[in-house]
């Protein structure tokens, strides 16, 4: 099932196939497929919700809509930093969610051929990698292709185990 | 092109579900008054006639085949009037072929694939049908033995050559004990009859009336004739039938019209000559031969009636409830920018006074609309309680069980939202009532209760709340076994004596209490009441349950009129602010250091007015910083939740406002349900401001 919504939409958005929002956290850069961004928004203030895990931050009231918002650096097990002016929230929809991902600042949108993309190695150890999809080569760089979905699917998974 | 095509399928699944509804709904009834009246073969035929129409209009094979044997069979009840119709067997048949129509219309709104076979179901009722007609043809026949000869009622008249020689009024009484008196008067007249020239009898309807059992027991058997025969021969033949105990012959004068006397004595209008009612007969006959050409144009005249009634209803429509949720979702919108206007910060410190008045007046046309809008998503509980009929039915017969569903304030009216979340667990309550509750016959007799038992659906307003209670007149819920089975599945959390009975009633909501034991039909599955009760926690509802050993138990659902704007109070606690349904709030006062007590578990007390209150402070359960934690400094509301009263703390009163309660967005829905929030919402300043779950919290920490 997802699969098939996914090839139809990239046969629609054939436009935006590799082509990805790239944001920094720390030294890191990494990438987010661009069908699945909506907008993005500079930080605003957060509601916070209790009972909730460290990286969900609260909820947003983005023109009417209220939509959750996680800290990027959280999820991924990073020091925390404080918010400035470069700090934004990149909107995604994923299926029927809506998320706002904090991130330490957004770069550029840039496409990645196929090409250049290689699967990350497989590391037994943490689950990182589990959220990366591939590494696209850009130059010299390196960019970290996140998996959008893994990222918000899989939180359910975790949390069940951390709640049990 | 599509869209019409999905607007008429809606259509279609609409009216299907209701005339289903409506059909049942006869049926059923027809059922408990013991046979079918003129009125509702008529309705059940009609009602096929337009499932048959709209089914073969959507291509919908099956249900037009199915609906169309309903139809035959009831056409042919409808004209036919067949004596010995066994109506059991007919409602089964056509409660059958319902369930098949329903699961067929669920599929077709799953969009699932129509495999259903109805060929069997139909054999069955064209079966049934033929049955039907070879029986009434038998009489037919019977009847037409007797050549030229007609009857109207009971009156019947013989052109015999023989010369009448008397007219005879004769009263008959049977021998006690005898039983089946009717059918014994019933076969008697049938053999008198080729031996008079005229007769008719009373009580009338002596097959189709079974009360006239009881009057023929009493006051005998009337029998008027005019015969050729003898006074002793007619005695002689009397004497002859069976069980026949005392015979009361008198002879009449001669010159009275026996037709005349049986109008007098029915009340019916006489019908000038018998000859007419010859023709009648006959036509009868002949339409049923041709019985197709009939129906066709029967069927004509059908749809012209139905569509008068339509003009009628023209003033209402039905509304796709989307259209209303986006309706509805807009006037929130509206509050909350009348509220961003009204309460906006450029004003402050201005002195407006025709700007305020402005705004009262805004302010009462929103409300106004909201009401609107409300009352139009409104609906009664009528269809929903009355759906329950049908369960009791089926699982009456099932179960051995004779129960009687007894329902009040069906017309009470709440959110089509709320509706469709209510009628799942009531149904489970119903059979759970129907397989725990209520006990069979002979125990209720033991018992010295009555045989039937009483199922009751009440429902009523209270407040801004709903409520609906199941009651039954069971055995009740047994607090030994409760606690057995709690024990069994580790849910105690205290010693067994410290449970009041209402706590240990209330073990059965929780989930892992239903045991599998005992699987039934019915229930007993593992899906307990712990689905019920999630299920109206999601529409903001609770649940709690009552009952006394051997007098029953009663379950209470507590369901909110709406779900979508509330009046509000503001607090706030920290930076963070929070949404109090205004309707929970009892009082709030800044509280004296004074008059909170701790106890030695840590737990603050509070007294007022001489009465004692647990203290909640808010940001200890929410854990928010930067909260004044001084009681000098914050205020106490004392919120009341089903009796439970509970003093919560916060920093300060913001102020009051009707607020549109949203949901959490999904994907904190998804991670966990939290406690004590039901929702959230947006107020004037573009803020967001979480709506407390008093319930929650309530039960919760007290």
């Amino acid at each position: 099932m997802q699969e098939i919504r996914e090839e139809d939409i990239e046969l629609e958005e054939d436009t935006q196939k590799g082509r990805f929002l790239t944001f920094s956290l720390g030294k890191e850069t990494y990438g987010l497929e661009i069908r699945y961004v909506t907008e993005i928004i500079g930080i605003q203030s957060i509601t916070e919700i209790p009972e909730l895990p460290e990286y969900v931050r609260g909820i947003i009231n983005l023109r009417g809509k209220i939509i959750p918002v996680m800290d990027v650096r959280l999820r991924f097990k990073k020091e925390p930093r404080d918010y400035n002016d470069r700090t934004c929230i990149i909107v995604v929809d994923i299926g029927e969610l809506s998320i706002g991902l904090i991130v330490d600042s957004v770069s550029e949108v840039l496409s990645i051929d196929d090409k250049d993309m290689v699967e990350p190695p497989k590391l037994n150890k943490g689950y990182q990698n589990r959220y990366i999809k591939n590494i696209g080569k850009v130059g010299t760089e390196v960019k970290l292709l996140l998996d959008c979905e893994k990222l918000l699917t899989e939180i359910e998974v975790e949390d069940l185990k951390e709640s049990l | 092109m599509e869209n019409t095509n999905d607007s008429m399928l809606d259509v279609f699944l609409f009216e299907t579900e209701q005339l289903i509804g409506q059909l049942e709904e006869c049926i059923l009834n027809s059922e408990r008054a013991g046979g079918y009246s003129e009125d509702s073969v008529h309705e059940i035929f009609r009602i096929m006639h337009t499932i048959k129409g709209s089914a073969s209009m959507m291509m919908y094979q099956n249900i037009a085949s199915l609906a169309h044997a309903m139809e035959d069979l009831f056409y042919y009840i409808r004209d036919e009037k067949p004596v010995d119709l066994s109506y059991i067997v007919l409602t089964d048949l056509i409660l059958e072929g319902i369930d098949y129509i329903k699961v067929e219309v669920e599929k077709i709104k799953n969009e699932d694939d129509l495999d259903g076979n109805f060929s069997e179901l139909i054999h069955r009722i064209e079966a049934y049908l033929n049955e039907l007609k070879d029986m009434t043809k038998l009489k037919t026949d019977c009847n037409t033995e007797n050549t030229e000869s007609s009857c109207e009622g009971n009156y019947y008249s013989n052109d015999a050559e023989e010369e009448s020689r008397g007219i005879y009024q004769s009263i008959i009484f049977f021998e006690e004990g005898c039983e089946m008196e009717n059918i014994r008067a019933f076969g008697l007249i049938h053999h008198l009859k080729p031996k008079v020239n005229e007769m008719f009898f009373l009580p009338e309807d002596i097959i189709e009336n079974d009360k006239c059992t009881e009057v023929i027991r009493k006051d005998g058997l009337q029998l008027y004739f005019k015969t050729w025969l003898e006074e002793a021969e007619v005695y002689e033949f009397f004497y002859q039938t069976a069980f026949v105990k005392m015979v009361e012959l008198n002879k009449i004068e001669d010159s009275i019209d026996l037709y005349k006397l049986y109008c007098q004595n029915t009340g019916k209008q006489e019908v000038s000559g018998n000859v007419n009612l010859t023709i009648e007969y006959e036509e009868a006959a002949k339409e049923e031969q041709d019985g197709k050409q009939t129906l066709r144009r029967e069927n004509k005249e059908r749809t012209d009636k139905e569509s008068r009634p339509a003009n009628v209803q023209q003033s209402i429509i039905s509304v796709n409830v989307a259209k209303l949720d986006k309706l509805m979702d807009l006037v929130g919108e509206m509050v909350i920018a009348e509220a961003m206007v009204v309460q906006n910060s450029d004003l402050k410190g201005l002195v407006l006074d025709n700007f305020y008045k402005a705004a009262r007046q805004l302010n009462k046309i929103t409300d106004e609309i909201q009401d609107t809008v409300m009352s139009i998503r409104m609906v009664p509980l009528a269809a929903t309680f009355h759906k329950m009929q049908r369960v009791v039915r089926d699982m009456c017969k099932k179960l051995g069980k004779e129960v009687t569903l007894s329902i009040q304030g069906e017309d009470t009216e709440v959110d089509k939202n709320i509706i469709e979340h209510i009628s799942d667990p009531l149904m489970h309550l119903v059979r759970n009532a129907l397989d725990h509750g209520i006990e069979l016959p002979e125990e209720r007799m033991a018992k010295g209760k009555e045989a039937a038992g009483t199922l009751t659906l009440e429902a009523k307003n209270a407040g801004s709340d709903v409520v609906v209670i199941v009651r039954d007149d069971g055995k009740g819920l047994s607090r030994e076994k409760i606690i057995g089975k709690a024990k069994e599945n580790g849910l105690l959390v205290k010693g067994e004596a410290e449970y009041t009975d209402k706590e240990v009633y209330g073990l059965i909501f929780l989930p892992g209490f239903s045991t599998k034991e005992k699987v039934s039909e019915f229930s007993g599955r593992g899906v307990g009441m712990d689905v019920v009760v999630k299920n109206i926690e999601v529409v903001g509802g609770s649940v709690s349950v009552d009952s006394s050993a051997d007098k029953g138990s009663a379950i209470t659902l507590k369901i909110p009129l709406t779900l979508a704007i509330i009046d509000g109070m503001n607090i706030k606690v920290g930076e963070a602010c929070y949404t109090l349904p205004t309707i929970s709030v009892k009082e709030f006062f800044r509280p004296m250091e004074k008059d909170i007590i701790t106890d030695p578990q840590g737990n603050e007390i509070i007294m007022v007015r001489g009465q004692c209150y647990p203290i909640l402070r808010l940001y200890e359960v929410f854990k928010v910083n930067n909260a004044h934690k001084s009681y000098e400094e914050g205020v106490i509301i004392m919120i009341e939740q089903e009796e439970k009263t509970v003093c919560i703390f916060a920093d300060e009163l913001l102020g009051q406002q009707q607020v549109v309660v949203k949901a959490l967005p999904e994907y904190i829905r998804r991670i966990r349900k939290i406690n004590g929030l039901s929702g959230c919402t947006l107020l004037g300043d573009g803020n967001i401001s979480l709506i407390l779950d008093i319930a929650g919290i309530v039960n919760n920490y007290f």
